[in-house]
């Protein structure tokens, strides 16, 4: 670890946190429905959606409806890219000539889209059109982040209102956050990244004759517009292949840093939005500081595997700490960095080989997902899966003061209690139950790149992240199998949805209770004790589910590894 | 009743007591029936898993198995746990039996005297055969045969059955103190009593049930609580059946009692077990406080309160009002004063009369003198003079309110006004006395007194300070319920200004002046609009409305039955003071609760470090890093975990049966006090505690 490293990870964060303030004051305005800057220009456009739409925008709904149009417009979703990649040999904007893809694959990348996890058992490069990366992935891109934020404010309503039935309109909020935040911010941020050198274009491959004189094809295509949406919704999904670390993905140090903060940037700022709408800025921050700690605790321990490499390099010489599967560009603190960021957000780009981590290295990002994306999260969903978990740690920890638990003025019943474990049980069900059913299929074990812990881990990485809804690979593992194919979109959507639907009725019986203002008797929620509280909960709760299966892979492996036993 | 009156006093070393002791061990085993484990998710699931293994056991045992005799002792361990949990729930409600033993003793196979007519010929019936709605004499020596109320009469009656006091109260009809309760006993006079309850449904056959815990439903909290605990059961049971999966990719096996002691290590067993027992806990607090609870609900309401109403007289201040002061006019002396309304009052027997003959004793030194030797005729207080006095010959002494003092003086010089629906005389009296006299008035009443004037022979003498005395060491506890965040108002029938004073004296945070009934209702409702839990306590039929509609209300036993019947809780002592102890006892019982709960969690940490290396030694030996208490061996590691789960539940029944005690030093602090006692305490404590069983298994060669 050097000097130079941990400043650029201060700074990272530094940038984040200043952040927050400005956007969570625009973004609670959006949601809000009051004027921005941006309204004369976009108040008409989002008028004439709605006419198209036959949207009654001050129609509120019941959560259960909410989450039934949520649902709608999944299903559209699914069709929309299902059909798409299907038909893919048909359609225009295919220069490359790429052909239908198959059955399951189509099946597995819709899913994998709608839910915004942007797991890809396809080449970006080799497979798709220009067409279908446009119209169907980087447009479930927008939504399915839109949606994710959608879904977060709703839940935020659920606790900031106070005896209502409703909980706002799923079709404004989808569109206003879609218009306001995401586009705007999109355009800026794609024109940026084309001046980086990033590729937008609708021409064809370019063949290029290499010094050796051999033949090259590269590829190109509408590269920046995919790839803003794609850090800023943290979809993950990347236009190439090798995603982040693609030279025309991410083709300096600077686009590397700014497509880090752009995958935090919205889901911190959802916590101050939190904090406004509750009517509190600093129940807000207790939320961030949160994940913060969580965070930096991530950031350290894999920085510090990473710079310390292993004892077999070690032993080799080579004492730089573990450069295998970096990119020489960005070295082992935006390497590391990036690892964290993106599986803490349920983002799922990578810029490095997540495989080729050291085993503690490569534990940090599965535990990140493991704890349900919570550490910031993907934009929403971390919010709301957060919120989850501190409805947990207020119940459990909140009898302590001998009151019934509360939180920011809402009382926590057997109802928020059920639909909090609800949503948190189904992710260990995904993860851990298709990894132990894969293990032990022959066929399945077969697309391990490796034997032993690592195999191992490789699968429950698989599992644990389309669960979470990242979409990062571990790399090594050969995901387009029928049988990976369909188990890990059945992850994906039970992961998304099964959490979503607990979290909004959850929101709806929130909305319908009294505010309760806050007395001396009441639990603080905005200090030191309950931020460690609720880190604490977190990680027992969380940790004591797979603690056996991170003992069977990267810790076995690291200790292994110690002993200078490789897998 | 005596054994009521012991019991009060009598704590937790009641779990020693052999009487409760030995059917609790008995019950243990009866619980262990499925029909009524089933109610307890987390121990029935362990029940489920301890007759699984002892199934296998069995089948090892015949086709001879493996390291037998671990698994025995892992079996015996798992059953053991499950009777630990029954054992607890059992000494709990062990102590509500002995209480409501001693109360069958008191329902005696009464005959009753049922009224035929409308005079007092009576038929002798069972008391079992009566109706609602019957009528019965109940004559000195009788005991009442059922609940009722008083429609005839006045009699003394022993209530000790109920209240273990022996002193008797006065039951009479009409007012405040007319319900009666079946079992107890007439001593002196008679009463004609309504019965209002019929046999099975009578107070006492309530309080028997209560104490016995037989009614006892799950309460809103403990019902999520036992959500939470079920989702972490099933948590762990994905954690734990797809372990073979994985032992079996690495080359390894692990067996069902292994992974059934793992299972069963990390389910929330300690709360799980302790559950129930903290909820009949919370109950027999109550019962020992003499209040008893219609429900579990409304304790845990009691938690939650928010504002506290409380009635000004006999709550916060004494019951009545003392002279505290002589205030004469110009010309008069104190002396004289304090002589004229010493006249007055002797032969006054209201409380306010007699504090001053005291008061005029202790400042003065004037003796009470005798009415007869005066040849003096007293002139009672009444309604419409508003003033009582003696006339001695041609001297008159009179002292009461001061409008009508001073109409008194002025004769005709008062006209009579109507104001509202009353009507009353309002002095036109302008003389500089009357103004002085007005004056001093006013300043005593602004400082929360009543002003009583004196007049002699038609001449002003002063004013009284009559005073509400606020009870010593109230507004420390006023204090201490504002650091529990508990608003407290008070609730007078005195006008705005008095009551202020008093309010500020007292140290409320607020109060309400002139209420009526309805002020109540209204200010009630208005506090649970706002989202805040209501408590108040009440004994009259025109509290009944209130007491409903509060989320605690406490009525007082002397009251009313249909405040009795209004109310969530009755105090047995009729004490409303007591109504802040039933707060704080609400607040024992959850953060006993979530003590225990947290406790119960953070031991997993521990367990996983005993456990999870012992368990894949055998493929990984790596993972013996991760044994870091030094476990002797695997076998010892994972009998030593089941055994402390096992142990763990009987060393904190004590604790769950006192419960945690609160304190008002805000909830910030609270939380991190019990934080670090129960969340890092129960993080460290394991690891010692399996360390030492450990220790002792091995030495005695068990594994």
């Amino acid at each position: 670890m050097t000097v130079i490293g941990w400043i650029q990870i201060i700074l990272y964060c530094a940038i984040v946190v200043a952040l927050v303030k400005p956007l969570g004051w625009y973004m609670t305005r959006v949601f809000n429905g009051e004027r921005t800057f941006l309204s004369p220009v976009l108040r008409p456009v989002e008028r004439g959606i709605y006419w198209v739409g036959g949207v009654d925008e001050r129609r509120e709904q019941h959560w259960l409806t909410y989450a039934v149009a949520m649902l709608l417009f999944h299903v559209g979703g699914f069709f929309i890219i299902y059909g798409l990649m299907r038909l893919q040999a048909l359609l225009p904007f295919n220069p490359a000539g790429q052909g239908a893809v198959a059955e399951d694959l189509s099946f597995n990348t819709a899913i994998s889209f709608i839910t915004n996890t942007n797991w890809q058992n396809y080449g970006g490069e080799s497979t798709l059109s220009y067409l279908v990366q446009m119209l169907g992935l980087t447009h479930q891109n927008f939504l399915s982040a839109a949606t994710g934020i959608a879904l977060a404010v709703a839940l935020i309503r659920g606790f900031s209102r106070s005896s209502v039935r409703t909980i706002g309109n799923f079709w404004v909020d989808v569109t206003r956050c879609t218009l306001y935040v995401l586009l705007p911010i999109c355009i800026v941020y794609a024109l940026f990244l084309v001046s980086q050198g990033m590729p937008q274009t609708l021409g064809a491959y370019v063949d290029a004759t290499t010094l050796e004189g051999g033949k090259q094809t590269i590829a190109l295509g509408p590269v920046a517009s995919q790839v803003a949406i794609k850090m800023l919704g943290t979809n993950g999904g990347g236009y190439f292949n090798a995603n982040a670390a693609h030279p025309f993905e991410n083709p300096t140090a600077l686009s590397n840093f700014v497509q880090m903060i752009s995958i935090f940037v919205l889901g911190a700022a959802l916590t101050n939005v939190f904090g406004r709408m509750v009517g509190n800025e600093r129940q807000g921050w207790a939320i961030l500081a949160v994940m913060g700690v969580l965070f930096i605790a991530g950031v350290a321990i894999t920085y510090w595997a990473e710079a310390g490499g292993t004892s077999t390099l070690q032993a080799l010489g080579l004492t730089a700490g573990n450069m295998e599967g970096k990119e020489v560009r960005f070295g082992i603190v935006a390497s590391s960095l990036f690892a964290v960021i993106t599986t803490a957000a349920s983002c799922g780009a990578v810029n490095a080989m997540h495989d080729s981590f050291t085993a503690f290295g490569g534990m940090i990002p599965l535990i990140n997902m493991q704890l349900g994306e919570i550490i910031v999260g993907g934009v929403g969903a971390g919010l709301y899966g957060m919120l989850l978990f501190v409805v947990l740690a207020i119940f459990v920890a909140g009898l302590m003061v001998g009151r019934t638990p509360e939180y920011v003025g809402k009382k926590i019943e057997a109802r928020e209690v059920k639909m909090a474990m609800l949503a948190i049980l189904v992710l260990p069900l995904m993860y851990l139950g298709w990894t132990a059913v894969a293990v032990v299929l022959p066929s399945a074990v077969a697309s391990m790149a490796n034997a032993g812990p690592h195999g191992f881990t490789e699968v429950l990485y698989a599992f644990t992240s389309a669960t979470g809804n990242n979409g990062s690979a571990f790399a090594g593992l050969t995901g387009n199998t029928f049988f990976y194919n369909l188990t890990l979109a059945s992850s994906m959507f039970v992961g998304r949805f099964f959490m979503i639907v607990p979290a909004m009725a959850m929101a709806g019986s929130l909305a319908g209770k009294k505010s309760i203002p806050p007395s001396a008797g009441t639990l603080p929620t905005t200090g030191g004790l309950f931020v460690g509280l609720v880190v604490g909960v977190i990680l027992i709760i969380g940790g004591l589910t797979f603690f056996p299966a991170l003992a069977l892979g990267p810790i076995v492996e690291q200790l292994a590894s110690n002993a200078n036993t490789l897998f | 009743m005596e054994t009521m009156k012991l019991q009060k006093q009598v704590t937790v070393s009641t779990m020693l007591d052999p009487k409760i002791l030995v059917p609790a061990i008995k019950s243990a085993v009866v619980k262990l029936d499925p029909r009524l484990m089933a109610k307890n998710p987390v121990m029935f699931v362990v029940e489920v898993v301890a007759a699984l293994t002892t199934v296998i056991f069995v089948r090892d045992l015949v086709t001879g198995g493996a390291s037998l005799g671990f698994t025995f002792q892992i079996i015996l361990w798992l059953w053991f746990t499950v009777l630990f949990a029954n054992f607890a729930e059992a000494v709990a409600e062990g102590r509500g039996k002995a209480q409501a033993e001693s109360l069958r003793k008191t329902r005696t196979e009464s005959q009753a005297k049922l009224l035929t007519g409308t005079d007092r010929t009576y038929r002798m019936v069972p008391g079992t055969s009566l109706k609602v709605g019957d009528i019965v004499l109940v004559e000195a020596g009788d005991n009442i045969p059922s609940d009722g109320e008083v429609i005839e009469g006045v009699a003394s009656v022993n209530e000790a059955a109920i209240t273990g006091e022996s002193a008797p109260v006065i039951r009479e009809s009409g007012g405040d103190r007319s319900a009666v309760t079946g079992g107890t006993q007439v001593l002196s006079d008679w009463i004609r009593v309504r019965i209002t309850a019929a046999q099975g449904s009578t107070f006492i056959d309530r309080m028997i049930k209560l104490v016995e815990g037989a009614e006892r439903q799950k309460t809103p909290n403990e019902i999520a609580l036992n959500i939470l605990l079920a989702g972490l059961t099933i948590i762990f049971v994905f954690a734990t059946v797809t372990i073979p999966s994985y032992a079996a990719y690495a080359g390894g096996s692990i067996s069902v009692v292994l992974l059934v002691a793992l299972f069963v290590t990390l389910i929330p067993t300690t709360i799980g077990a302790l559950l129930s027992a903290i909820g009949i806990a919370g109950m027999d607090r109550l019962v020992r406080f003499n209040v008893l609870a219609m429900s579990g609900r409304a304790v845990e309401a009691a938690g939650d309160v928010d504002t506290l109403l409380l009635d000004k007289t006999g709550t916060i201040t004494l019951g009545n009002r003392q002279a505290t002061a002589f205030r004469p006019i110009r010309g008069v002396t104190e002396q004289e004063l304090a002589d004229a309304a010493q006249l007055a009052s002797l032969a006054d027997e209201t409380p306010e009369g007699r504090s001053i003959v005291v008061l005029a004793k202790e400042k003065y030194g004037l003796r009470g003198r005798d009415m007869h030797e005066l040849a003096a005729t007293f002139v009672p207080f009444t309604a419409q003079t508003r003033m009582s006095g003696i006339d001695a010959g041609t001297s008159s002494v009179r002292k009461g309110a001061v409008d009508a003092i001073l109409s008194h003086v002025e004769g005709g010089g008062s006209r009579t006004v109507a104001s509202g629906n009353t009507v009353r005389s309002v002095a036109t009296n302008t003389s500089p006395e009357a103004r002085e006299i007005q004056a001093i008035a006013d300043e005593i009443a602004k400082a929360g007194g009543t002003p009583l004037a004196v007049a002699k022979d038609g001449k002003l003498l002063g004013v009284v300070h009559l005073k509400d005395v606020v009870k010593g060491g109230i507004r420390e506890r006023f204090a201490e319920l504002r650091r529990m965040g508990i608003r407290t108002v008070m609730i007078t029938g005195d006008n705005p200004m008095t009551a202020a004073a008093i309010a500020a004296e007292a140290g409320v945070d607020d109060f309400l002046a002139q209420a009526t009934p309805e002020d109540k209702l209204k200010l009630i409702r208005d506090e649970q609009a706002k989202g805040k839990l209501v408590a108040m306590c009440g004994d009259g039929t025109n509290d009944a409305p209130a007491l409903a509609q509060a989320d605690v209300g406490v009525a007082m036993n002397t009251g009313t039955q249909a405040a009795r019947e209004a109310g969530n809780m009755v105090d047995l002592d009729s004490n409303p003071t007591k109504l802040i102890e039933v707060v704080e006892i609400g607040k024992q019982l959850l953060m006993t609760r979530g003590a225990l709960t947290t406790f119960s969690i953070a031991n997993d940490v521990a367990k996983y470090f005993a456990i999870i290396p012992a368990m894949f030694l055998a493929f990984y030996p790596q993972l013996g890093v991760l044994n870091v208490m030094h476990l002797a061996s695997p076998q010892s590691a994972i009998l030593s975990a089941i055994i402390f789960n096992a142990l763990i539940i009987i060393a904190l029944i004590p604790l769950a049966l006192k419960g945690v005690r609160y304190r008002a030093i805000g909830a910030g602090a609270l939380l991190g006090r019990n934080l670090m006692i129960y969340g890092l305490g129960g993080i460290i404590i394991p690891f010692i505690g399996i360390k030492a069983i450990d220790l002792a298994v091995a030495a005695l060669g068990l594994a």
